[in-house]
C-alpha cells in the first residue's frame, strides 16, 4: 500500500464544557486570565510577583475570595506546591511567574513535572510585545526554554486568544498523558481589552489521545495473560493518573497475580496486599526484582521501562513476553521491545481486558500460579529486607518504621531524591494512591518539602508530612515563610544523615570511599531555623527519644520540623549497580 | 541510513522549532528541510531528510507524531513515493568547447540553463537527490562557484504500480 499522507480536515474537540459565556463588557487580559482560570475550576494559585505580572496580581487582588493565591518563598517552591496539590488531588496545579528570572527560576519544577506527567498550567509573564527580542529588562526566551520541557506552550500575541488558549492549556495539560503546559504572557496583553468569550470547542486537529486500546491486542493480551505459568504486572504512575487503583485491584486478585510498582506507581496497588511483592529496580525487593527477571510474561501497565527500573536493558526479563499498556505511544517499546503494545488509559484498558477473560482462566488461575507463587516466596524468604537496628543511633529503616506505625499509612508524605526517599518506598507500605508525593523522573532535591506543602493547602485537614534529607531540605527550605504564613499543619522530617547520603553511597561502595563534596560539614541547626520562621523545631538524637519527638510533632498543631538525627554512612540494599541485570542485586 | 520524513503541522509560530528540537536533542542532524503551506493555509506540510539508526528514526516520528499540532507524521523511506529537489548551480563555462562541455551535461540530465555570461552559466536541475548531486560532481571539474540546492520534497505515489512519466523518460535515457 502507498503512503498517503493525506490532508484531514480540521475538526472540533468537543469538551465537556457549557455553552460559550459571553461578556459585553470588554475586560483587560489580565481579568480573561483569571475568568478563564475559574471555568477550568481553578482555586488555588501558586505564585510570586513581578513587573511582567503586575496588571495580573493587580486582578488577583479584585479576585479576592474566589480565586486563592498563595505566595512561596522562591519561584520552584511554587512549581513544586502546584505539583504536590495536583498529585494530591489528581486536579491540575496552576502556577503563576514573572518573566526572565522568575520563569527560569521556575525551570526545574516544570521539568520534573514534565518527567513525571504532572498536569500543570504555568503562566509566566514577558515584556510587552514590542520589547521582546530587546534585551530588554528581566527578558528572557521563556518559550524557548521551556519547549524541550512542557507538553506544550504558548505566547500570548493577542488578548482576544487568551481565553482559548487556557481552555485548550488546561485541555493539554490533564488530557493523554498528563504534563506541564506553558503560558507566556506579555504584560500590553494583560493590559489590553477584549470581550471575554470563553469558548465550548476547541480546534486540535493533531492532537487526539487514545483512551480505548486496539480490541485485536486486549484480547491477545488477555489470553497470554490465561496461559502465563510466571506472569507479573509491573505498575506504575499511569495507573494513579487514570484513577485505576479499583480496576487494577480486581484484574490482580481475580488471576492472582502478583503485582509490583514502581516508584510512581506505589499506592496504585495497596503495599500490604499478599498480591503485592513491593517495589521493583535499582532499589527494589530481592523478590519483586527476581520475579521480573524469571517471569514469562510481563503485563505492564502505565510505566515507562526506566532505566532504575530495568537495570541493563540486556538482561532484563529474558524469558519474558511484554504486554505493554500505556497512553504515550512513544513509550510503547521505547527501551523494552514489546511483544503486545497497546496504547490506552489504563483503566479503560484494564476493563477491556477483564472483559474479554475467560471465566474458566480466573477459575483456574490459582492453581496453575501454584508453582510461581511458591517460588516468589522463596526469594522472599532467602532476601528479606533487613537492617541492623541499633539502641544507640537512630536506624534511617526504623525512622520510617515508626512513622508507619503512628501515621497507620494514612499520611500524604512526600519525599526529595536519594536515600530516604529510597528507605521510604521500601519500609512505608502506601496503601492509596495520591498519598506517595516523589520526584522520580527528574530527581529533584528540593521537591518534597513544598510539593508537601501544595498537597496540605488542598487537604488542610489531612496529615502531610515532608519526609527530607538534610541536604535537600536546605534546597527550598525558606518555604517554611510560605508553611506558616498561611497557618498549614505541615510537617516536616528531617532524616539528618549529615551527608547527601546516596552520593556517598555511591562514593564508598564505586569510588572506594573517597568522600568528595558529600559531607555537610556545615548544617544549621534545623530547630533554631524552624522556630526563626515561627514554626516549631524538636530533635531526636538517639532512639529512645525517636518515638516520643515523632508523636510529639505530629500532635502539634501548625507547621513542625522534626530534626532527626540518623546513622551517618548507612546504604540502602538491596541495590542493582548501574549497568548490571535486576538479578544481580548487592544484598548489602 | 537516509530518512525522509514527511511531517503535517498547524501553521503556527514556534512549531518548526518544536519539531526541530526533536532531533537537535538527539545530535541529529538535519540535512535537509523544506516547509511550505498545503492546500490548506493553516496547515503546512515539511519535508526534512536525516541520517540515523533506524530504531531511533521510528522513535523520533511517534514523537513527531505526538506533537499536540503535528497531524501526521510518516517515514516516507518505508512507501513508494517520488522525491524531488532543485539545484542552481553557478558553474565557469567560457566561450568553446568548456561551454559546450557544459551544456551537453546540461542536456543529458534534463537541467535548464538559466542565466549565462561571457564566463559561466548558471544550471536549474530538479531530479532526486542522487540525480542532482550526479551532476553536481560532473561540473566540478568544470570549476562550480556556487550551488544552492532547495533540500528534498516528497509526496506519495499514486499506487505502488503507477510510475513518473519522468522515471519513463529516464528509462530511455539510459539506454
Amino acid at each position: 500500500m502507498a503512503a498517503r499522507v493525506e490532508q484531514k480536515p480540521i475538526s472540533g474537540i468537543s469538551t465537556d464544557s457549557p455553552n460559550p459565556s459571553q461578556s459585553p463588557e470588554p475586560m483587560r487580559g489580565a481579568r480573561i486570565l483569571c475568568e478563564a482560570l475559574l471555568k477550568e475550576g481553578a482555586d488555588t494559585i501558586f505564585g510570586y510577583p513581578g513587573g511582567a505580572v503586575l496588571h495580573i496580581y493587580d486582578e488577583l487582588h479584585n479576585m479576592r475570595g474566589r480565586l486563592h493565591h498563595v505566595l512561596s518563598r522562591h519561584e520552584q517552591g511554587a512549581i513544586h506546591m502546584a505539583e504536590g496539590y495536583s498529585k494530591a488531588t489528581g486536579k491540575v496545579g496552576v502556577a503563576l511567574v514573572t518573566s526572565g528570572p522568575g520563569a527560569t527560576n521556575a525551570v526545574t519544577g516544570i521539568a520534573n513535572a514534565f518527567m513525571d506527567s504532572t498536569p500543570l498550567v504555568v503562566i509566566s509573564g514577558q515584556v510587552p510585545r514590542k520589547m521582546i527580542g530587546t534585551d530588554a529588562f528581566q527578558e528572557a526566551d521563556t518559550v524557548g526554554i521551556t519547549r524541550p520541557c512542557t507538553k506544550y506552550n504558548y505566547l500570548v500575541k493577542d488578548v482576544g486568544d487568551l481565553a482559548e488558549i487556557v481552555k485548550e492549556a488546561f485541555y493539554i495539560a490533564r488530557t493523554g498523558r498528563p504534563g506541564p503546559v506553558l503560558i507566556d504572557i506579555p504584560k500590553d496583553v494583560t493590559a489590553e481589552k477584549a470581550p471575554f468569550v470563553y469558548p465550548d470547542r476547541l480546534s486540535l486537529p493533531g492532537y487526539r489521545p487514545s483512551v480505548h486500546g486496539r480490541l485485536s491486542e486486549v484480547k491477545r493480551a488477555a489470553e497470554r495473560i490465561c496461559e502465563a505459568q510466571r506472569p507479573v504486572l509491573y505498575v506504575g504512575g499511569g495507573v494513579i493518573h487514570s484513577n485505576a487503583f479499583d480496576e487494577l485491584l480486581e484484574l490482580a486478585e481475580k488471576l492472582s497475580l502478583p503485582v509490583t510498582p514502581t516508584l510512581m506507581g506505589l499506592g496504585c496497588f495497596p503495599s500490604g496486599h499478599r498480591l503485592s511483592l513491593g517495589m521493583l529496580g535499582m532499589h527494589g525487593t530481592y523478590w519483586a526484582n527476581m520475579a521480573i527477571s524469571e517471569s514469562d510474561l510481563i503485563i505492564a501497565i502505565g510505566v515507562r521501562f526506566d532505566d532504575r527500573v530495568t537495570g541493563a536493558l540486556e538482561k532484563f526479563a529474558p524469558h519474558a513476553e511484554i504486554v505493554h499498556v500505556d497512553i504515550d505511544p512513544t513509550s510503547v517499546s521505547k527501551n523494552v521491545r514489546a511483544h503486545i503494545g497497546i496504547v490506552g488509559d489504563a483503566k479503560s484498558v484494564i476493563r477491556q481486558i477483564m472483559d474479554v477473560l475467560p471465566a474458566r482462566a480466573c477459575a483456574s488461575s490459582e492453581e496453575r500460579l501454584e508453582n510461581w507463587w511458591a517460588q516468589i516466596g522463596e526469594w522472599k524468604e532467602f532476601a528479606p529486607l533487613k537492617y541492623e537496628n541499633s539502641d544507640q543511633v537512630i536506624m534511617p529503616q526504623y525512622l520510617i518504621e515508626e512513622l508507619f506505625k503512628l501515621t497507620r499509612g494514612d499520611a500524604i508524605i512526600s519525599t526529595d531524591v536519594g536515600q530516604h526517599q529510597m528507605w521510604l518506598a521500601q519500609y512505608y507500605p502506601f496503601n492509596g494512591p495520591r498519598q506517595s508525593i516523589t520526584s522520580g523522573g527528574l530527581g529533584t532535591m528540593g521537591f518534597g518539602f513544598p510539593s508537601a506543602l501544595g498537597a496540605q493547602i488542598a487537604f488542610p485537614d489531612k496529615q502531610v508530612i515532608a519526609f527530607v534529607g538534610d541536604g535537600g531540605f536546605q534546597m527550598t527550605a525558606q518555604e517554611l515563610a510560605t508553611a506558616v504564613q498561611y497557618k498549614t499543619n505541615i510537617k516536616i522530617i528531617v532524616m539528618n544523615n549529615n551527608y547527601l547520603g546516596m552520593v556517598r553511597q555511591w562514593q564508598e561502595i564505586f569510588y572506594d570511599g573517597a568522600y568528595s563534596h558529600v559531607n555537610m560539614q556545615w548544617l544549621p541547626d534545623f530547630v533554631k531555623l524552624a522556630e526563626a520562621y515561627g514554626a516549631v523545631g524538636l530533635r531526636a538524637t538517639r532512639p529512645d527519644q525517636l518515638s516520643g519527638v515523632l508523636k510529639r510533632g505530629l500532635a502539634t498543631p501548625g507547621v513542625v520540623v522534626m530534626d532527626i538525627l540518623v546513622s551517618e554512612e548507612e546504604s540502602v540494599y538491596p541495590m542493582v549497580p548501574a549497568g548490571a541485570g535486576l538479578k544481580e542485586m548487592v544484598l548489602g | 541510513m537516509r530518512h525522509t520524513l514527511s511531517i503535517m503541522v498547524e501553521n503556527k509560530f514556534g512549531e518548526l522549532s518544536r519539531i526541530v528540537g526533536l532531533f537537535s536533542a538527539r545530535g541529529y542532524n538535519i540535512e535537509s528541510l523544506t516547509v511550505a503551506e498545503t492546500l490548506d493555509p493553516k496547515i503546512s506540510r515539511m519535508t526534512l531528510v536525516t541520517t540515523g539508526n533506524d530504531e531511533t528514526i521510528k522513535q523520533i516520528t511517534r514523537q513527531l507524531d505526538k506533537q499536540v499540532r503535528v497531524l501526521e507524521a510518516v517515514d516516507m523511506t518505508g512507501f513508494a513515493h517520488i522525491e524531488r529537489e532543485m539545484a542552481l548551480i553557478n558553474v565557469k563555462a567560457g566561450a568553446g568547447v568548456e561551454r559546450q562541455e557544459v551544456l551537453s551535461l546540461v542536456n543529458i540530465f534534463r537541467a535548464k540553463v538559466v542565466d549565462v555570461s561571457s564566463d559561466g552559466i548558471i544550471v536549474e536541475a530538479t531530479g532526486d537527490w542522487a540525480k542532482v548531486s550526479a551532476l553536481i560532481e560532473l561540473l566540478k571539474p568544470m570549476g562550480i562557484r556556487e550551488i544552492v540546492r532547495t533540500g528534498t520534497v516528497a509526496i506519495a505515489r499514486l499506487s505502488e504500480a503507477s510510475t513518473t512519466v519522468e522515471e519513463l523518460d529516464e528509462e530511455e535515457l539510459a539506454v
